[in-house]
């Protein structure tokens, strides 16, 4: 039997050894959203052969009505018995790539998008690792036109009573890890109700389906104890919104290829241009990591996002930061790119990182001086002099920067990258439209 | 049941016959070089070799399919009684022999023993190690008792290690030899997929895959006691 065959005969006896139920095949649209549709074992083995037919048109950003029927087709590799529910009628889920009927790979699937940015860079000799570090809210289930209730007023690392979201993490981490996500730290953040999970690295395709998957998982064990999770990047004002800082490395074989033994912050030459890369062309992938109209707000001074396009060692105010492996261990070397949040899709996100990083190494590009000094202490003349920019304001000027942009339009692909520009320009008018308490508030009686 | 190699080609028609009843798929090969050409991707899964018409082909070809690094078997020949003494020094070359004319219950009977010692029968085949177990027919795994719900990757890589307890492999050897194929992972996949397997095991169980420092993991004890 060839792997694919082997692969294929583990799900089928997996199911029939198990007794599963039902098997949710799972695909993500262009915004990010999982989206599911649940076949019966029976169903299973034609499926993984040849992949289930469906409306793509009802989907939002995928096929257009004339051409709406695609594929999709289970990845064995990603088969997993789903630990919730009930236990008398398992059930396990499948993530799918989404194809064409006549089986080339449909251009509207963000995880066929990372694949091809993973494929360009596996030909150079470069396997793609990220870790990210997600942030999130616990709130009460929320009421319409109310403000965000928080469960607790804890502090950072708090480990008192008034942490009374811990055991929802705990449920959660054990949730996770039986689905083959491993988690390195979890803690209590800044912010009240705020809650930081870090997974371990991984290939960026699997960690991008682990997202998907995290997401999930947060939000169901939350809800099964009457909590609401939220990954909404900035829910209350004057406290810290929520990030995903996302870690990045470049393996040749064994090696990480970021690793120097001889340079004084260890940091290779394809980890330089990498970097030179990302700071080059971050302005342009920001509608990607940062694609709701809220990002905008936590991206501002004050609040442990980064402001400006810049990179240091050990400066948390920049865009990239380079932490410093403990015990110098060069499997550790990696840069932190802090500016994405967990709302974003992360098979796009993580594609437009790698595109803009491999532009940087392609063409070799150089690396701009670090800037260590506190960036929101500057004035933007000072900064101007450093020629430090910084990243686009608001959803508005991050579209019109990816617009522009040949580099975000050949790693998404034109069907990808136009909806997604038709989608956030309508979104970005929506909240034009929109009248704001604090304008009321400032204006009402001033004017 | 896989695809079974069968000399000459095409087969004297009882031989065609018995192994179509007894429900086994089969390709004719007229010699090595076609053995080659119309071998499946995963192998064949046996050979018959009817000797009497052509015995210095039969035992070329008993010889290609042999010496090789993955031999062909098992390896049923079918010889005339005048043929009896060609048996002598070719042992490796095959499993068990039939004489001809045979009867075809006998064949069969003979085929479907070999292939239950070759293990493409019906007995599961179970790995057990210091309360883990492994159903090698079922793919299934558990630890104390408690069944383990593992991605394949997860299982084969688990599989592998328990097959080989005590001993030492590398990132890169545990990559050709679990993965084997090209994979977005690279070969830092192998510690990811052991830190998860590892989670699922349990803490109690999380020792039964060792890291051994600047080289790679060991499952279970090392036979040297350290």
């Amino acid at each position: 039997m060839g792997v694919l065959d082997q692969q294929r005969d583990y799900v089928l006896r997996t199911v029939e050894e198990r007794g599963v139920r039902l098997i949710r095949l799972w695909f993500t649209d262009i915004l990010g959203n999982l989206k599911s549709f649940a076949i019966s074992p029976a169903e299973l083995e034609n499926a993984l052969e040849d992949g289930m037919t469906f409306d793509g048109s009802s989907i939002d950003g995928f096929s257009r009505i004339q051409e709406s029927d695609v594929l999709a087709i289970p990845d064995p590799n990603t088969f997993e018995v789903l630990p919730w529910g009930d236990p008398k009628a398992t059930e396990a889920r499948v993530f799918c790539d989404i194809h064409h009927l006549d089986g080339t790979p449909f251009h509207g699937d963000p995880r066929g998008v990372l694949r091809r940015q993973l494929d360009a860079a596996r030909e150079l000799g470069y396997t793609f690792y990220v870790a990210p570090d997600i942030e999130f809210f616990y709130f009460a289930p929320p009421e319409r036109g109310h403000a965000p209730v928080p469960l607790d007023e804890g502090g950072f690392f708090d480990l008192t009573t008034t942490d009374v979201a811990g055991s929802l993490r705990k449920q959660t981490i054990r949730t996770l890890e039986t689905m083959s996500i491993p988690v390195e730290y979890s803690f209590h953040e800044d912010a009240p109700s705020q809650h930081e999970i870090d997974l371990r690295h991984t290939d960026a395709l699997t960690m991008a389906d682990s997202i998907m998957t995290f997401r999930l998982v947060v939000k169901e064990v939350a809800a099964a104890n009457g909590v609401h999770a939220t990954f909404m990047p900035k829910p209350l004002e004057g406290v810290q919104g929520s990030g995903m800082h996302v870690h990045l490395s470049l393996f040749e074989g064994e090696e990480n290829a970021f690793y120097a033994a001889d340079d004084p912050n260890n940091l290779s030459l394809v980890a330089k241009s990498f970097m030179a890369g990302l700071l080059r062309h971050a302005a342009e992938i920001t509608a990607i990591t940062n694609q709701t109209v809220n990002s905008y707000k936590r991206l501002v001074p004050g609040f442990e996002a980064p402001v400006h396009i810049s990179w240091a060692r050990n400066n948390r105010s920049g865009l990239i930061r380079v932490p410093i492996p403990k015990r110098g261990n060069p499997y550790a070397t990696r840069l932190e790119y802090r500016s994405a949040d967990p709302a974003c899709n992360p098979y796009l996100a993580f594609a437009v990182m790698l595109a803009a990083g491999m532009q940087g190494v392609k063409e070799g590009y150089e690396l701009p001086p670090e800037a260590d000094a506190n960036l929101f202490e500057m004035s933007d003349a000072d900064l101007g002099k450093l020629g430090i920019d910084q990243l686009p304001q608001s959803l508005s000027d991050s579209l019109k920067v990816m617009e522009r942009s040949s580099l975000v339009q050949d790693a998404l692909g034109d069907h990808i990258f136009e909806w997604f520009l038709r989608n956030k320009r309508s979104e970005w008018r929506a909240y034009k439209t929109h009248v704001s308490a604090f304008e009321i508030d400032r204006y009402l009686r001033a004017l | 049941m896989d695809l079974v190699a069968v000399f000459p080609d095409p087969p004297p028609p009882e031989v065609a016959r018995t192994l179509d009843l007894a429900g086994y798929k089969w390709h004719g090969v007229g010699g090595a070089d076609d053995a080659t050409r119309h071998e499946p991707a995963n192998g064949w899964s046996g050979a018959v070799v009817a000797a009497d018409a052509d015995p210095d082909g039969a035992w070329a070809l008993c010889r290609a399919l042999r010496k090789r690094d993955a031999p062909v078997s098992p390896l049923l020949v079918l010889v005339n009684g005048s043929q009896l003494a060609d048996l002598e020094l070719r042992n490796d070359l095959f499993d068990d022999f039939c004489l001809t004319p045979f009867h075809p219950a006998e064949v069969e009977a003979r085929l479907k023993h070999l292939f239950w010692r070759g293990g493409d029968g019906v007995r599961p085949e179970l790995v057990e190690y210091s309360g883990l177990a492994l159903n090698l027919e079922t793919y299934q795994a558990s630890i104390a008792g408690r069944p383990l719900d593992l991605t394949y990757m997860e299982y084969e890589l688990l599989k592998f290690l328990a097959q080989h307890p005590g001993k030492v492999f590398t990132r890169e050897m545990l990559l050709s030899r679990v993965w084997g194929y090209e994979y977005y992972g690279g070969a830092r996949t192998v510690d990811v997929h052991i830190r998860r397997l590892r989670a699922k095991l349990g803490e109690e169980h999380a020792n039964l895959i060792q890291t051994v420092r600047s080289v790679g993991y060991r499952f279970g004890q090392s036979r040297w006691g350290a």
